[in-house]
Formats: C-alpha cells, structure tokens, sequence
C-alpha cells in the first residue's frame, strides 16, 4: 500500500495577522510558515500505520501545491519520516485549482490511500480533500478522527454531533482527517533532519489549473478587551463600571 | 560573512524548542523536589539530542557546534537542568572521546553514547580543586595492566544516572599536571560510593554529588591518550563544554526575556501596560540587546570550532559574558514581574537560580578573565 499525505502550508498559529492596506490581502511578510496541524497529524498517523504494517505499506509520501518558499516546510515534514515529497509549483489559489493540480500530478502513481486535513489553518476551506476524491473519482470519508487498517479493510471513527460512527472502506480512498487522528504530531529526531537532506523532493510544473473563488475582503475581528476583576464583595462596583464605564446598562 | 541559518539549522531550533515545551509541564515541580528528568531524558535520547554532534559512523546525528547551541539555548529558556544534563554528556564526554579516544574506544562508547543508552558525566572537580584543577588528590595508580583509583570529586552532575564516567586523576604526583590521567570508568565499577545529592539553589532537577572511589581497579586499556595527557584532555574538553555553557546561559536569560516582555504587555499599573511605562521599556531593550550580543559571541565560538579554528579566547568570552548577562538579564525579568516575580508560579525566580550556577561551573567568570588576559598578553 502506497500512501499519499497532502500538506497545506500555513502561518504558525500563533501569528498576529495583519492584513494589507487594502484589506484583500493578508501581509505575509513576517509570517513563520508550518506544516498545518491536521495535516502533522495526518502524517504522524500514517508512519504510525507504516511502522507497524510490518513492510505491507511500502511508502509514506507528501504532496504541495506552493512555491519554493514552502520547501522549508516539506523538508520538515521529510525529517517528521515522509519518505519523499512533490511540489506541484504554483502559487494555491483557492481549493479547486489546488485539488486539480494534485490530481494531475499524481494521476498515474497509484496512491491506495491519500489523507487530507479536514481544513487548512489559514484559509480554513475545508473543500479541498471532497474535491480532490471527485477529481481522482475516489470514494472519500470525512471527519475521521480515527483510522486502524484491518486486512484489505480500513476502520474510520467519524465525529457526528453528539458521538461517531464507524465506516469501514477499502482502498483506493481520500481520507479527511481532524483532531484525534493522532495524540500529537511527532517532533522530527536529529537523524530524521539529517536524513531529510537526502530524500527526494521532486518540483513538477503546473497545468495551470484556474481558481474558481476570489477573495474580496477580509475584516479582522474586534481585539479582545482586557478581563477587569471586580471582588465579590463588591456589587457596586460592578453596576457602577457597567453603568459608566461600559455604557451597557 | 552570513547571519543566516540553515533550514537544517532552523529546524533543530524548532525541534529543540518543541521539545522544550513539553519540559515546561511539570518544570516547578521538578525543581521543588529535586526530581531528576528520566522521562524527559528518555525523550531527549530518542530525538536524537544526546548524539547530536557524534559522527554518524558511531550512529550521531552529526551536526555542527551551531545547531548544538542552538538547542541547548532553546531547552535553557524552559529547563537548565535537563540542558545541563545534555551540555556534560555531549561537550564534555562525547566530544572528549569521540575527539581524543582510540577506535576501539570509541566503537566500545560512542554507539550506546549517541542513542542515550549511555549517559556520561565528566569528574575533575575535588573537595579542594575546584577553579585550580591541577591540584589533584584523586590518586590513579599504576598497577602494570590497570589502574587504582583512590579520592573523592565533588559537584558532579549526572554522577547517579550515568553509566560513563570520565574520571580525572593524578598518576605521577611528583610531574605536577604533567602527570594527571583521563581514565573511562564503568560508574557501577566495585569501590564507587556516591555521596548524598546536592541540595542545590537551582537546576535542582538534575543530579548532584560527591563520588568516592576506594580501590576500583580501571583497565589500561580505558585511559585517553598518552600517560600524563589528562589535564591537557580536561582542559581541552572544558574549552569545547564552555560554549554549551554559554549558550546554556543566553538560553536562560531569553527565557526570562521572553516571560517579562509578555507580562509586560498584559499587567497595567496607573491605567497603562507597564511595557509603556518608559522605565520598563528601557529595561526590555537593554535586555534584548545583551541577549544579542552573548547570542553573536556564542555563535562566533561555534563558528570558529566547527571551522577548525582555534575558538579558546572565543569560547572564554562567550562564557562570561553570556553568565554574567543572564544573572543581569534574569533579575530585570524579576523586577519587570513585581510580586509575581517572586513566586514560583511564573518562572522567573527559577530562572534566576539558574543563571547564578553559569558563572560558576566549567571555570567562574573570574577563570575566564584568567583565561582571556592570558591569551591577550602572551602576545606582545
Ligand atoms: C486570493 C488567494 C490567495 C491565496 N494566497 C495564498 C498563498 O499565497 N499561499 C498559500 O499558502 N495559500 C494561499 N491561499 C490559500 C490557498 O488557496 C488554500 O490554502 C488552499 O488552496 C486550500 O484551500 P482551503 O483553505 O479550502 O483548504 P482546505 O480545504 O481547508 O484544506 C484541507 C486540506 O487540503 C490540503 N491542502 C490544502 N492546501 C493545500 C496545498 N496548497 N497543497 C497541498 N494540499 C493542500 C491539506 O491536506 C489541508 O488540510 C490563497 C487563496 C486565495 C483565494
Ligand atoms: C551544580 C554544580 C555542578 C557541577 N558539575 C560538575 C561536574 O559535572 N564535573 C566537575 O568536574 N565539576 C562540576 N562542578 C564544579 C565546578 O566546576 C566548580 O565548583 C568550579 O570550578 C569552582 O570550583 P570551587 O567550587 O572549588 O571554587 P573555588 O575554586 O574554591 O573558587 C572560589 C572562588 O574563588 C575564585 N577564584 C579561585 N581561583 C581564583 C584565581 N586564581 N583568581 C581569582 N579568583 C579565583 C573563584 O572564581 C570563586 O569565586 C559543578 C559545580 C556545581 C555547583
């Protein structure tokens, strides 16, 4: 079995986002770039699933869509154990172009399982992973918060409001991974990094697939306003600061 | 010239600082009770940083001094004692095995070194030779075919959760220094006896002691280079130990940096943030600054060992400048925290603790005034 984790290039979570003067661009220029948290864990759970597949899942490899400016990020996901990576070289522009990229570079390599994340982080578009299994005519399962492969059978847990339900599959499939997939991404070792170097990392050209959406607007959200404390004791207080001060009652 | 680093670079920052954050959970609680780290040691082995500089024909990872300080700066910032732990088994031990061991030593070492299965502690200090190393009293005896060892060290880190000591010790009194011998020792050789663990003002969470040896018989076979080459191997091995120390300590004062600018940002005192109170802003600059600069002269240190140039006065300087700035920078970050500066809960006062042991171990700051006068006034 050959599996294929697609990796989102995202601004760490902890970026203070500031948009362009315009407001229809956000401003990258001080952004640090990581691997996209559902997808860290979406590969963490496939070498997991590697590992102990006894040699039965002969690869574990990532795909991109995005400039050399991500490679940073796929030679991480390369020291994390992916065995080797793709970048499809085109800016992402939204998610159609970015499933109709993948699919194209990978049509003839024959991936049994490809894992998405349910979103990415930044633009969070939670579309891509559905249009990706139509481009490819796979069958996909989301929300999965949990994938065991039995035999020639995969086992998927997805979240449903109020607990989950268990779908099983068989491959080839595209599976939209959240949170639980994994206990938490792995943090790559000094061997992996040094092993990172030497893996292929293969650039293929684009097709040029066309964006269908463009983003108009964005507006930031209102800043959080500091907790006050007022003493329990102290109702007063209280109507008094929402009286003047918050000018809400 | 570069100031750039590498994406390999960059990634073991990451890598290090990741891990760092994991220590943070249960950091108080350690240093209360002066647990030492096994879980997290355990970790740190897997991931690659206890054998991160051995060559990876002994299965290291193989990289440069830099990427060394860098996670040892970045593991300072959340726990010294964890780093302290790392710095005496990869600078002191490893570096001096895999540097002046034979091939058979290091084939016996380096492999069980690299993946943590060993733990190496390094044993110069004494009662009564501390900053003045050539007076040693821990005697090591030639019995022909092998040594005895007889005395006591002092002060010696990892000395219960190791499995390789590298022992210092005087086999020829009468040659001075000239005389001394770098012997390997099996810590659970017959005749070691540990004192009990040190209780220490910081890096509590690693292990402290007195080690006496009585009659414990040391195969010829584990002495490193030739006989009386043992403090020029200790000395040399405390040249390349000092920039992880350094970096031990710009580690410590940009984890308190770090602490004191957020807080900064979110405690109000006279209707504004205290980080636009000018006198407190002044303090973060003139912090940051010296972190920048303890930061370069680590850098310049590792530079010049990982290019092959002599890095003895750079590593000296790096040393006490990087020690004396986190004592600084440390006690500003306590200031910057008022109260809650003084109280476990935020970090601050641990890391201040920590700072003070950096001018202190691998040679006080006054040593190394010692060393770089020396070195500027043998030249004319
Ligand atoms: C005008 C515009 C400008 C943009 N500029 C940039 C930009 O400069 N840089 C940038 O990174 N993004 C940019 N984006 C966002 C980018 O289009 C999306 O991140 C990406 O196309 C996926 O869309 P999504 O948010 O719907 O992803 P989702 O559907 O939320 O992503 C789900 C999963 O799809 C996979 N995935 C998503 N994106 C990729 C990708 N690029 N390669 C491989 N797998 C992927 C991941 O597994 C991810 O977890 C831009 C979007 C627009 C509209
Ligand atoms: C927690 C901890 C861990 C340690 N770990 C190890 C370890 O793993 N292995 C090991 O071998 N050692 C270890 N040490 C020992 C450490 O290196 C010594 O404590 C240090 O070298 C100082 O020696 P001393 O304590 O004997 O002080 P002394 O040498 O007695 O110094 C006392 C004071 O006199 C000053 N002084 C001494 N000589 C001069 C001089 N010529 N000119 C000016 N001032 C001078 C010193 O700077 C100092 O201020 C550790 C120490 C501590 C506290």
């Amino acid at each position: 079995m050959k599996i294929l984790v697609c990796i989102s290039n995202v601004p760490d979570t902890t970026t203070r986002i500031k948009l362009s003067g315009d407001q229809n661009a956000i401003d990258l220029s001080s952004v640090q770039w990581i691997i996209n948290p559902w997808d860290e864990l979406a590969l963490t759970r496939a070498l997991e699933l590697k590992e102990a597949s006894g040699g039965s899942i002969s690869s574990v490899s990532i795909i991109h869509v995005g400039n050399a400016g991500s490679d940073a990020t796929l030679r991480k996901a390369l020291a994390i154990g992916a065995d080797d990576a793709i970048r499809v070289d085109a800016a992402p522009t939204d998610a159609y172009a970015v499933a109709h990229e993948i699919a194209e570079a990978i049509k003839d390599k024959n991936y049994d399982m490809i894992l998405c994340g349910i979103e990415s982080s930044d633009y969070n578009g939670s579309a891509m992973g559905g249009m990706l299994a139509e481009f490819l005519n796979m069958e996909s399962v989301s929300s999965v918060s949990k994938l065991e492969i039995e035999g020639d059978e995969l086992k998927l847990n997805r979240e449903i409001a109020g607990g989950f339900e268990v779908v099983s599959a068989t491959a080839p499939v595209v599976v939209i991974v959240q949170k639980g997939i994994a206990l938490e991404p792995r943090i790559p070792s000094m061997r992996g990094i040094m092993m990172a170097r030497k893996k292929p990392l293969e650039v293929v050209a684009a097709t040029g697939a066309e964006a269908l959406t463009e983003f108009v607007h964005y507006t930031p959200p209102q800043p959080k306003a500091a907790c006050k404390m007022i003493d329990a004791d102290n109702p007063a207080e209280l109507v008094n600061l929402l009286h003047n001060e918050a000018k809400i009652i | 010239m570069n100031f750039d680093y590498t994406e390999e670079q960059l990634m073991i920052k990451q890598a290090a600082r990741d891990f760092a954050r994991k220590l943070e959970a249960d950091v108080i609680e350690r240093d209360r009770t002066a647990t030492y780290p096994t879980a997290h040691v355990k970790e740190m082995a897997e991931l690659g940083f206890l054998g991160m500089m051995i060559d990876p024909k002994y299965g290291g990872g193989g990289m440069d001094s830099l990427s060394y300080t860098l996670a040892i700066e970045e593991i300072s910032k959340i726990d010294s004692s964890v780093a302290v732990i790392m710095s005496v088994h990869n600078s002191l031990v490893s570096y001096g095995l895999e540097k002046y061991g034979t091939e058979e030593q290091r084939q016996k070492y380096l492999p069980r070194m690299a993946t943590g299965e060993h733990i190496g502690a390094f044993l110069l200090s004494e009662p009564e030779a501390g900053s003045d190393a050539t007076s040693q009293k821990t005697l090591a005896e030639d019995k022909g075919d092998h040594y005895v060892l007889n005395g006591t060290k002092n002060w010696i880190t990892s000395a219960d959760h190791s499995s390789v000591y590298i022992v210092i010790a005087q086999t020829h009194p009468e040659k001075k220094h000239h005389g001394i011998n770098a012997l390997i020792v099996d810590r659970h050789s017959p005749g070691i006896t540990l004192g009990a663990h040190e209780d220490k003002m910081g890096m509590r969470s690693s292990d402290t002691h007195s080690v006496m040896f009585t009659d414990v018989k040391v195969p010829k076979e584990n002495r490193l280079g030739e006989d009386g080459f043992g403090f020029a191997f200790a000395m040399k091995a405390l040249e390349a130990g000092r920039i992880g120390i350094a970096a031990q300590a710009t580690g410590i004062a940009a984890g308190a940096y770090e602490r004191a600018l957020q807080y900064s940002r979110e405690r109000k005192a006279f209707g504004r943030l205290i980080s636009e109170h000018q006198a407190i802003a002044f303090k973060l600059a003139e912090m940051y600054l010296k972190i920048e600069n303890a930061r370069n002269l680590v850098h310049k240190a590792a530079w010049l060992k990982d290019t092959n140039k002599p890095y003895s006065l750079a590593g000296s300087m790096a040393k006490l400048y990087a020690a004396d700035i986190a004592m600084e920078v440390t006690t500003e970050a306590v200031q910057i925290h008022g109260g809650y500066g003084y109280v476990k809960e935020y970090h601050v006062e641990r890391l201040m603790r920590e700072a003070k042991l950096t001018q202190i171990y691998e040679g006080t700051s006054e040593i190394q005034k010692i060393v770089i006068s020396r070195s500027l006034l043998k030249h004319k």
